[in-house]
């Protein structure tokens, strides 16, 4: 008997019971479909944050107080970092210093330094971190706004009263209004607005969408701040950031700076950081989804096994006309592997349609890796599984299957 | 022609520590073209003789020749070939394929012996209409009445053409009318030199074969021309 005609066999045993295929895929659509699904919500994560770093450029530079990679390599408390900027190290002049000695490889550098405080507009009042920052940070960190003008080296030169807004602190404060122009209360100081950035997302971490940006040395002379939160630099070539890297450092280091008192990173440190923690959150998402998937097989062998019982008088009759026990064997085992087949191509389809529903919200992204692997699994599952049964049905003794009642 | 043998053949039962000798050294041949009815009360190894006879079970005992070939230990795969190519078998309880209709319950051996769809189709319309179904190829079992559900299990043990076909109680499931012409089928078939082991409970039914075989006991008492 030919292949093609056990597996036809197979199809019609399948349509035949029609409900009860659907009830045995059922586990597999739901366990591919998870699979697929929080794998493609960790790998779109992942994409999403390199998307935001390409935005960055490839040849910028930071400089941080403290250590934040930490000795594992990882990021270290945040607390501590924190303790590090207030010990107040890193300075201004560190910054003036690095440009004056570098300018053949660095283009640029923005410092940014923080504080907090309470936004106010009309009845409007939120807590708020304020960003004091260069003026030509819009150009270092390659900011752009929506509305409105960054402000400029003299207004930072007097210290002037004037603000960027992020696009989320703008929206809550002011709604619909054109905040351009218009004056925010910073801890009861007017402040006047002189544009919107755009909105630039962002999933746990800081959300720059939240922040207000005002001169530096307004910060530091309005809310008597001197914490440094990072210098940012803008290199040459991005072949020169080792180069660059090394030069910073030596310079720091000959201003009286310990080595843990400061950091110079690239992004590239800090995206490998972060997408060594997002590939762990996308195994552990898909490690979830997986014991569905083998719930989903344990489902396809309890179906398969009480298929065999129930259809023990038909099993019996195959025999009796001339089915040999390999023939029943395969044929219970193509019944498996398309029930994980099929299972698995519709859990595959819904989790695509969830993903495209989901990217409303939250970056997802589909992998055909993720896609291959889940329906690789599904397949492997609905043959180990349906495999005992097979073989139960295949040694039947035929005239015992056909007395069977 | 002798075309089945079986000699000495036994098969026992274990039921705990109890043997039961279903056939006992039981001796019997048939000839190419012979209808025989085997008779005899409930336990005394009809269905056993048939299903050894037939090849669906192995005996314990014995030597069983087809065609000339000894047959008694083949594997179960030769056996299956061996059901498939040479042996028709119609059941009490018909054991059709449920939900699956009259044509694809026919042309079953057929996908077993490895026949195009279109010649299956061909044959199992054929005999479909040889046994007066012409008109339900598509209806499935419960679309049909009894007396039409093992005319489409008749139709399905000949497909293949074997060369004995076997029947455990044909007439038991069914009503009187029904059983009359399953009867003249058997007849039928008989005339046109089909080989038919029959068990039945039925005096008016065995009569219609050419000799009786009585069974006691998984011995055979008696073996007479009718």
């Amino acid at each position: 008997m030919e292949l093609k005609s056990i597996f036809l066999t197979a199809v019609k045993a399948l349509w035949v019971n029609k409900a009860r295929s659907v009830l045995t895929m059922l586990g597999v659509i739901i366990g591919v479909g998870s699979v697929v699904l929080l794998t493609s919500i960790g790998t779109g994560l992942q994409l999403y944050i390199q998307q935001q770093f390409a935005d960055l450029g490839a040849n910028t530079l930071f400089v941080v107080p403290g250590n934040p990679f930490g000795d594992g390599g990882g990021f270290g408390n945040p607390e501590e970092a924190f303790i590090e900027s207030s010990k107040g190290k890193l300075k201004r002049r560190h910054l003036e210093k690095i440009l004056r000695d570098h300018r053949d490889i660095i283009l640029d550098g923005a410092v940014t330094g923080f504080s907090s405080g309470e936004a106010k507009y009309r009845n409007e009042t939120k807590k708020v971190t304020l960003l004091g920052v260069t003026a030509n940070y819009e150009t270092v960190n390659n900011t752009e706004s929506s509305s409105g003008k960054w402000f400029t080296e003299s207004d930072e030169d007097r210290s002037r009263r004037v603000v960027m807004m992020g696009s989320k602190i703008t929206e809550e404060l002011f709604g619909d209004i054109d905040p351009v122009n218009k004056q925010v209360k910073l801890e009861g100081q007017n402040y006047r607005i002189a544009g919107v950035l755009e909105t630039k997302g962002g999933f746990g971490g800081p959300n720059y969408d939240n922040y207000i940006y005002l001169p530096f040395n307004t910060l530091t002379d309005d809310f008597n701040s001197e914490l440094i939160d990072n210098f940012s630099f803008k290199i040459k070539d991005e072949n020169l950031i080792d180069e660059a890297t090394e030069r910073i450092e030596k310079t720091l280091l000959g201003e009286n700076l310990k080595e843990d008192e400061f950091s110079v990173f690239d992004q590239t440190q800090l995206l490998e950081t972060i997408n060594s923690i997002l590939g762990m959150l996308t195994i552990g998402l898909g490690a979830i989804a997986a014991i569905s998937l083998v719930v989903g097989g344990i489902g396809i062998m309890n179906i398969m096994l009480v298929s065999v019982t129930e259809r023990t008088r038909e099993i019996g009759l195959r025999k009796a006309l001339g089915a040999t026990p390999n023939v029943i064997l395969i044929q219970f085992l193509f019944e498996a592997a398309l029930l994980s087949i099929a299972g698995g191509m519709i859990g595959v389809g819904i989790a695509y349609v969830g993903s495209i529903f989901i990217q409303q919200w939250f970056p997802a992204q589909v992998t055909m890796e993720a896609v291959t692997l889940a329906f690789g699994v599904s397949t492997v599952v609905g043959l180990v599984f349906g495999a005992a049964p097979a073989r139960r049905a295949s040694k039947l003794s035929p005239i015992e299957a056909l007395r069977y009642e | 022609m002798t075309l089945l043998k079986l000699k000495n053949v036994s098969k026992h039962y274990q039921v705990g520590d109890i043997t039961i000798k279903a056939l006992d050294k039981l001796s019997f041949e048939v000839k190419q073209g012979e209808f025989v009815a085997v008779m005899g009360p409930s336990g005394s190894g009809k269905s056993t003789f048939l299903q050894v006879a037939s090849m669906l079970a192995e005996p314990t005992d014995g030597v069983i020749t087809l065609k000339g070939k000894d047959v008694t230990h083949y594997d179960e795969k030769d056996r299956a070939h061996l059901r498939n190519k040479e042996i028709g078998f119609v059941f009490q309880q018909f054991n059709l394929l449920a939900k699956t209709s009259a044509m694809d319950n026919v042309s079953l051996p057929l996908v077993y012996s490895g026949e195009s769809e279109l010649s299956r189709y061909k044959k199992a319309k054929e005999i479909l209409n040889k046994v007066g179904l012409g008109d339900r190829l598509e209806n499935a079992p419960n679309q049909l009445s009894g007396g039409q559900q093992q005319r489409v299990a008749i139709a399905r043990a000949l497909i293949n053409k074997p060369s004995i076909l076997f029947a455990d109680e044909p007439t038991g499931n069914l009503d009187s009318k029904s059983g009359a012409e399953i009867k003249d089928l058997f007849k039928e078939l008989h005339k046109e030199g089909k080989t038919i082991i029959m068990v039945t409970h039925e005096k008016y039914i065995a009569k219609i074969a050419e000799r009786l075989l009585t069974m006691k006991d998984g011995k055979v008492v008696s073996d007479t021309k009718i």
